[in-house]
């Protein structure tokens, strides 16, 4: 068998005409909507949705498909419907007028009939052909056709009539949705309406489970045509029914090369410089007052002055309560959100399943369309209720944001303790999920707790391996460099403690280093007054050699010539002696 | 004695069937056997004028309906079963029947 695929948009045509319900998911799920020209039984209990569910697939099909329909309803009259769809913004009344849906209400009272031979229900055939000739319909909704068993005496007729009812809609091409009401056991309705409804069945259900209560729909038979075969959660919200929608089951989503600034710059220094990407998931998980709300709010702040819209979804914090705790911080939130560009969306995480949760953001990112979403916190949503089905769900919230390109910040609450270890962080199973992930301590250091930031992970880019000290502050969210040395890391006072003790000590070794540089430069001076008078005496010495060399120069000579002159004259002398005595 | 009816009688059929024809054969044959005189029969063929089967909320053909006189009675099927017709009437048989 083809393995079952769950339909894009634009894929190969389907391989049964379809009448799209223009429901929210559903059609996903259907692969295009419901068998056109065919009834589709659609079970479930009481109160779990179902006329809601036919009524939203005629009005949708009037209204954006241009098919008119009828509405037979057995149970409730016209008047209690159309006040009852009203709640979810379906004008019946105008509709009525103008044509596109034709209301009728069968009433059936057993105390009334008599049943005195055979007889046929041609006149329901003939009630119905007429409404629906009055408008043209294309669409039909028998709501609910099982009343007629408590009506009709007569099983056995009543059996073989549906049989025939079924037939002849078929035959005229009418696209039918039959509800029926579950029935006891493992029987899809009580009457067993699906023997006659063969071509589409769909089982609604509503289950509580820890006082919560989650909607799902399962399409249980399709015939001819892949489907869905999941249950899917569905809710009956303001704007009608929702299933929710179950994004493709590839991992395709287009990615971007846009980079968002979280609006806190340190943290973009970490994140590679420039923050995170577009349409990627940060998940921010620490434990109670390390400040997730207020770095997931800077980061909406930062979506809005951009121009960007963005969805605070809060689990904790009442809207007022968001706006005056963050302005305290330096985050004032309220002009965006009168500009319409921020949307806070408070709940309780008990109000609802956390599916429905789901299916209520769904609808709002829808008609919102926020660049930016974040959850506060993810993890309460979720992990109150421990079963194995929230993994897949967060995984198609996220995949979902994904699709559609919008950034998304989760916060996720650890248990306490100043150092939790990684594994108590109840979303670790999902963090494998998220791009970026940013985690956040209180380190408790000489009585005072401080916060710190690191990034655990950021996919795609080069990030920061450093732990920074987390300031919040009436100036914002600010981050300093955390002290690291000796095998400490400090923070808060004691950082500054240090920080001044380091500072004491650098400017006391300052001192101590001029004080050496001085010393030595008197040193040296000295030094060099000693080579002075040293050199002064040398050359002192010197001019006295010169002196004693020219003295002595000078004495030669002056005896040389005294003694020549005493050589000359003695010679003169003894010439004249010769001379004197006749011997020259 | 009162020359107004005292069962203003409506058949609702869809078509000429056999169904609708024995049911009108069945209604002329009761009355005529306990209410002489004192009824009338309108025969509706919702085949012809269908808005009226919304009025009267008729969805099993054929059926009998009961008016002038509260509270209205559906009685549905062929009215071969005498006994019921009648009790659907609200008749006291002049003959009683068998229990």
């Amino acid at each position: 068998m083809a393995t079952i695929k769950l339909k894009v948009a634009d894929e190969k045509p389907p391989s049964l005409p379809k009448a799209p319900t223009g429901i929210v998911g559903l059609d996903e799920i259907t692969a295009g909507g419901l068998p056109a020209g065919r009834p589709t039984l659609i079970a479930g209990s009481a109160g779990c949705g179902k006329t809601m569910l036919a009524m939203e697939f005629l009005v949708r099909g009037a209204t954006e498909f241009s098919e008119p329909g009828v509405f037979m309803m057995f149970e409730e009259n016209a008047d209690e419907l159309i006040a009852n769809v009203r709640s979810l913004g379906f004008d019946l009344d105008d509709l009525v007028t103008r044509k596109m849906i034709a209301l009728d209400h069968v009433h059936i009272e057993r105390s009334d009939i008599e049943e005195t031979g055979a007889y046929d229900l041609e006149g329901l055939f003939i009630r119905l052909g007429h409404a629906i000739d009055s408008i043209g319909a294309k669409r039909l909704v028998l709501d609910t056709v099982e009343a007629l068993f408590a009506g009709l005496p007569n099983e056995a007729i009543l059996r073989s009539e549906l049989r025939r009812l079924f037939r002849w809609l078929k035959d005229r091409g009418i696209t039918a949705i039959i509800t029926g009401e579950k029935g006891d056991g493992t029987a899809i309705t009580r009457h067993g309406l699906e023997e006659y409804v063969a071509d589409c069945v769909i089982v609604l259900d509503q289950r509580v489970r820890d006082q919560i209560s989650t909607r799902r729909l399962r399409v249980l038979k399709y015939r001819g045509t892949a489907h869905g075969t999941n249950e899917y959660p569905f809710m009956i919200g303001t704007s009608g029914f929702s299933v929710l929608p179950v994004t493709s089951l590839q991992l395709d989503h287009r990615v971007s090369q846009q980079r968002v600034s979280t609006g806190v710059q340190r943290l973009d220094e970490m994140l590679g410089g420039q923050g995170v990407f577009r349409g990627s998931s940060v998940l921010i998980s620490g434990s109670p007052g390390t400040g997730k709300s207020s770095i997931a709010a800077k980061f909406l702040e930062t979506a809005c002055q951009r121009g960007d819209r963005a969805a605070y979804f809060a689990y904790e914090e009442s809207k007022a309560q968001i706006v005056r705790n963050m302005r305290s911080i330096g985050i004032d939130l309220e002009p965006w959100i009168d500009k319409g560009l921020l949307e806070i969306h408070a709940s309780r995480p008990t109000h609802l399943g956390h599916e429905q949760h789901l299916v209520v953001m769904h609808d709002l990112v829808r008609v919102f369309k926020p660049a930016v979403v974040a959850v506060d916190p993810i993890s309460n949503l979720f992990m109150a209720h421990d079963d194995a089905e929230v993994k897949p769900t967060l995984m198609r919230l996220i995949d979902w944001l994904k699709t559609e390109q919008i950034t998304a910040v989760l916060t996720s609450l650890t248990s306490g303790g100043a150092s939790p270890s990684e594994l108590d962080d109840p979303l670790v199973g999902v963090s494998s999920l998220m791009d970026t992930w940013l985690l956040l301590r209180n380190s408790e250091i000489a009585g005072e707790r401080n916060r710190t930031i690191f990034v655990r992970k950021s996919r795609g880019m080069a990030h920061s391996n450093q732990v920074r000290e987390f300031v919040l502050s009436d100036k914002g969210i600010d981050l300093v460099d955390v002290y690291v040395g000796r095998d400490r890391v400090l923070t808060g006072s004691a950082r500054m403690a240090q920080e001044a003790q380091e500072r004491a000590a650098a400017t006391l070794h300052a001192q101590d280093h001029e004080r050496k540089l001085r010393l030595l430069a008197s040193k040296r001076k000295a030094i060099e007054a000693q080579i002075a008078v040293l050199r002064a005496e040398a050359e002192a010495d010197e001019a006295e050699l010169d002196f004693i060399v020219a003295e002595q120069t000078l004495q030669n000579t002056i005896e040389n010539r005294d003694n020549a002159d005493i050589i000359r004259r003695r010679v003169g002398i003894a010439r004249m002696n010769a001379i004197a005595t006749g011997n020259p | 004695m009162s020359i107004v009816p005292a069962f203003k009688l409506r058949l609702y059929i869809a078509g000429h069937t056999a169904k609708s024809v024995a049911a009108f054969a069945n209604l002329h044959r009761i009355c005529e056997t306990h209410l002489a005189g004192q009824y009338t029969i309108e025969v509706i063929d919702l085949r012809e004028p269908p808005q009226l089967a919304v009025g009267d909320q008729i969805l099993a053909v054929p059926t009998l309906v009961r008016c002038l006189s509260e509270p209205i009675k559906k009685i549905i099927g062929d009215l071969s079963n005498e006994a019921r017709v009648l009790v659907g009437l609200d008749i006291k048989p002049s003959t009683q029947a068998t229990a």
